[in-house]
């Protein structure tokens, strides 16, 4: 199997980086290779990196309640540059409803508070396998 | 007196100690391999006087209201006056902040705290374009004095005193708040309330800076110079361990890192000329009060001890009230869950009871609802209630520092003293705090602790109610949450268009250009700063002017 590659990205001017970083270092300890963007991050940049990087996941880390904004800004950038075989996931304060209205408009699983780092390698794990094409 | 220095092989007493320890940790079995608490301190089954071999009365613990203050920098405390009841809000636009106030104070709580959104704490205006999607979302969109006009409409700024959680852009705030006085015929120096001004801990923690370290550290020393001569009763910092703590640290490192940036602000100060003892008294403390009830207790009773032996000792401070560590508590917003959000009431309400016995100037509880979003009214009112509750029918406010003497807490009490002074050493062969941030070591520390934390609790070594155990299997969260109407955002924009369009545009470039003239000038900046936002210069184009002459910061990335 091709070695998975994940861009871990904090859009917005949001500085609450804790669950990024700690998601970012448990792929990593699970032998996934992870750039993380760092902060302040527009939809732009993270498109930019994720075609530099030739990246499999883009996953956001959003605790500001501006998802509903930033992703679907992140697709269209992705879709602009003609990507479509990337994963865009991610987590944060996103309550379910908005998860919903996010999945039909194309992103991957997103992943609430309490989440196990477990839970969430399995998922960029299973996904890559299946080679599911999200962004289309 | 009480003194705790024997360990006599052949003290009858000892023996009899020792022999009772050995005796429970061979014979008895434990549910666990060992007890530790969330610093990674090993517990033991019991303490006694043997425990406290290291502690002197005198020396250590004394009286309330006394130095070194470890309980208490009041003699009477809630016996005195309770502490403040200061719930956090703010949200959307300047006139629903300013309804929530009204009901909150309507409610009886005493004092206002304003949160802001995340644009206005980087230092942007709500029309920037960086701003899309996050105007008045965690917080109230303010950028103008026209802004605060509203918030603190028919509330008496001589009365009231508030808080302001801004770091960046603090000294703009701090103005916009004065000039907000001025206009309601407030003297300045009966202003109460605190400015958080921490940027070391933005650096360290929360992420949201504006400037590089070092001119982000003349503007706070600025505001500590005017506050000592214009507004006595304001307290200029708020040295705040709350967001080091949320970031991933645990208890020694949040205690330890919030008195460094104490210690490098007081130093800051001095540097500038200033007597330790004509600033001092109002610097203020802001901690985390987190799971582990005894922990947290020890933590805010080490505090005060180190500071005061520090201000004493190290600064030479004369000043009682320089040596007096007050502080602000909020209950930890990581320790809430999105799982069976009720069981957050009983969180909040143990971490309450600890940073109440622990001696807090002021406190804030948490809403149960806060993993989901912003909290509804009915949620902000339960927290309330949660520390009236707490105030009035436990009784823990009877009488001051009531753990005193235990064993156990004196210990536990010693020992964060003993782990803090090995991490001021650390800092100290980095050079410094700011040194230290610049080399990533509280980052890195931090990401560390987090990281750590998780993975024991996926491992079921912790165990969160809810979460990792006593989970409800297809758990349908059924909370009402607030919701953001999308079109505050665009009403606040056009809004702040109009105000900026109306202004005498020669009068505001003279005043920008003051600022940058006085910051290439190295002249205290707040001067300055309020006459720009008298004549509604928005905090946007102040900060864009002081990003002219000082530039803007990024951070090494370590995860």
């Amino acid at each position: 199997m091709e070695k998975i590659k994940v861009l871990v990205a904090k859009p917005g001017l949001d500085g609450h980086d804790r669950g990024a970083k700690v998601v970012a270092r448990a792929l990593r300890d699970a032998g996934i290779e992870v750039i993380y963007t760092g902060l302040h991050q527009t939809p732009e940049m993270i498109a930019e990196a994720a075609l530099q990087e030739d990246v499999n996941f883009v996953a956001l880390s959003i605790l500001s309640g501006a998802h509903m904004t930033i992703f679907p800004r992140v697709l269209d950038k992705l879709r602009e540059k003609g990507i479509d075989d990337i994963v865009l996931t991610g987590g944060g304060i996103i309550p379910a409803d908005d998860m919903k209205t996010l999945h039909e408009m194309g992103v991957g699983k997103l992943f609430g508070p309490g989440t196990s780092l477990e839970e969430i390698v399995n998922y960029f794990q299973e996904t890559s396998k299946k080679k599911e094409v999200v962004v289309s | 007196m009480l003194t705790f220095d024997k360990k006599l092989d052949d003290d009858k007493d000892y023996q009899k100690d020792k022999q009772w320890k050995d005796e429970t940790r061979k014979n008895c079995k434990e549910r666990r391999n060992s007890f530790s608490n969330l610093s990674g301190m090993e517990i033991n089954p019991l303490y006694s006087p043997f425990d406290l071999e290291n502690t002197d009365f005198e020396r250590d613990i004394g009286y309330p209201g006394e130095f070194p203050y470890t309980r208490g920098v009041h003699r009477n405390l809630y016996r005195g006056r309770l502490w403040t009841m200061r719930q956090f809000s703010g949200f959307a636009s300047p006139e629903e902040t300013n309804r929530r106030y009204h009901y909150l104070l309507k409610n009886g709580q005493n004092g206002l705290s304003v949160a802001f959104d995340m644009p206005t704490l980087m230092g942007y205006d709500s029309d920037d374009p960086i701003s899309l999607g996050e105007v008045g979302r965690c917080g109230v969109a303010v950028d103008t004095l026209a802004d605060m006009e509203v918030i603190f409409k028919g509330i008496p700024l001589d009365k009231i005193s508030t808080s302001m959680t801004i770091n960046g852009p603090a000294p703009i705030f701090l103005a916009m708040y004065i000039a907000v006085a001025q206009k309601q015929g407030v003297p300045i120096e009966k202003i109460r309330g605190t400015l958080q001004n921490d940027i070391l801990k933005e650096y360290i923690a929360q992420k949201e800076w504006i400037f590089p370290p070092e001119p982000s550290m003349k503007l706070i020393v600025d505001t500590i110079e005017y506050g000592m001569k214009h507004t006595p009763k304001w307290n200029t910092v708020s040295i705040s361990g709350y967001h080091i703590r949320e970031a991933g640290a645990n208890a020694v490192q949040e205690l330890a890192f919030t008195l460094a940036d104490g210690f490098a602000y007081v130093e800051a100060a001095i540097e500038r000329g200033m007597d330790v003892d004509s600033f001092a008294p109002r610097l203020s403390f802001f901690f985390n009060s987190h799971n582990n009830f005894f922990e947290e207790i020890a933590k805010f009773r080490a505090a005060r001890r180190i500071w005061a032996k520090r201000m004493k000792e190290k600064y030479g401070a004369k000043d009682p009230k320089s040596l007096m560590l007050r502080f602000h508590t909020q209950t930890a917003g990581c320790t809430l869950t999105a799982q069976q959000p009720e069981n957050n009431i009983i969180r909040v309400a143990y971490q309450a009871m600890a940073a109440s016995l622990g001696g807090t100037q002021s406190l804030h509880t948490n809403s149960m609802d806060e993993t989901l979003s912003l909290p509804t009214e009915k949620a902000v009112k339960i927290s309330l209630r949660t520390q009236q509750v707490l105030a009035h029918e436990t009784g823990v406010t009877d009488t001051v520092d009531p753990l005193a003497g235990s064993y156990y807490v004196e210990n536990l009490t010693g020992r964060m003293e003993e782990e803090c002074e090995k991490y001021f050493t650390r800092i100290e062969h980095y050079g410094g705090v700011i040194e230290a941030i610049k080399k990533g070591f509280f980052q890195r520390e931090i990401a560390h602790s987090a990281y750590m934390q998780q993975k024991k609790i996926d491992k079921k070594e912790d165990i969160i109610v809810g979460v990792n155990e006593f989970v409800d299997k297809d758990e349908d969260i059924e909370i009402q949450i607030l919701k953001i109407d999308p079109h505050i955002e665009e009403k606040k924009v056009k809004e702040l268009k109009e105000l900026k369009s109306s202004r005498d545009q020669d009068v505001l470039k003279e005043k920008l250009d003051r600022i940058k003239q006085a910051a290439q000038n190295d002249e205290n900046l707040m001067y300055s700063i309020l006459d720009a936002v008298n004549v509604y210069a928005s905090m946007g184009e102040i900060v864009q002017a002081l990003k002219e002459v000082y530039g803007t910061y990024r951070e090494p990335v370590i995860f």
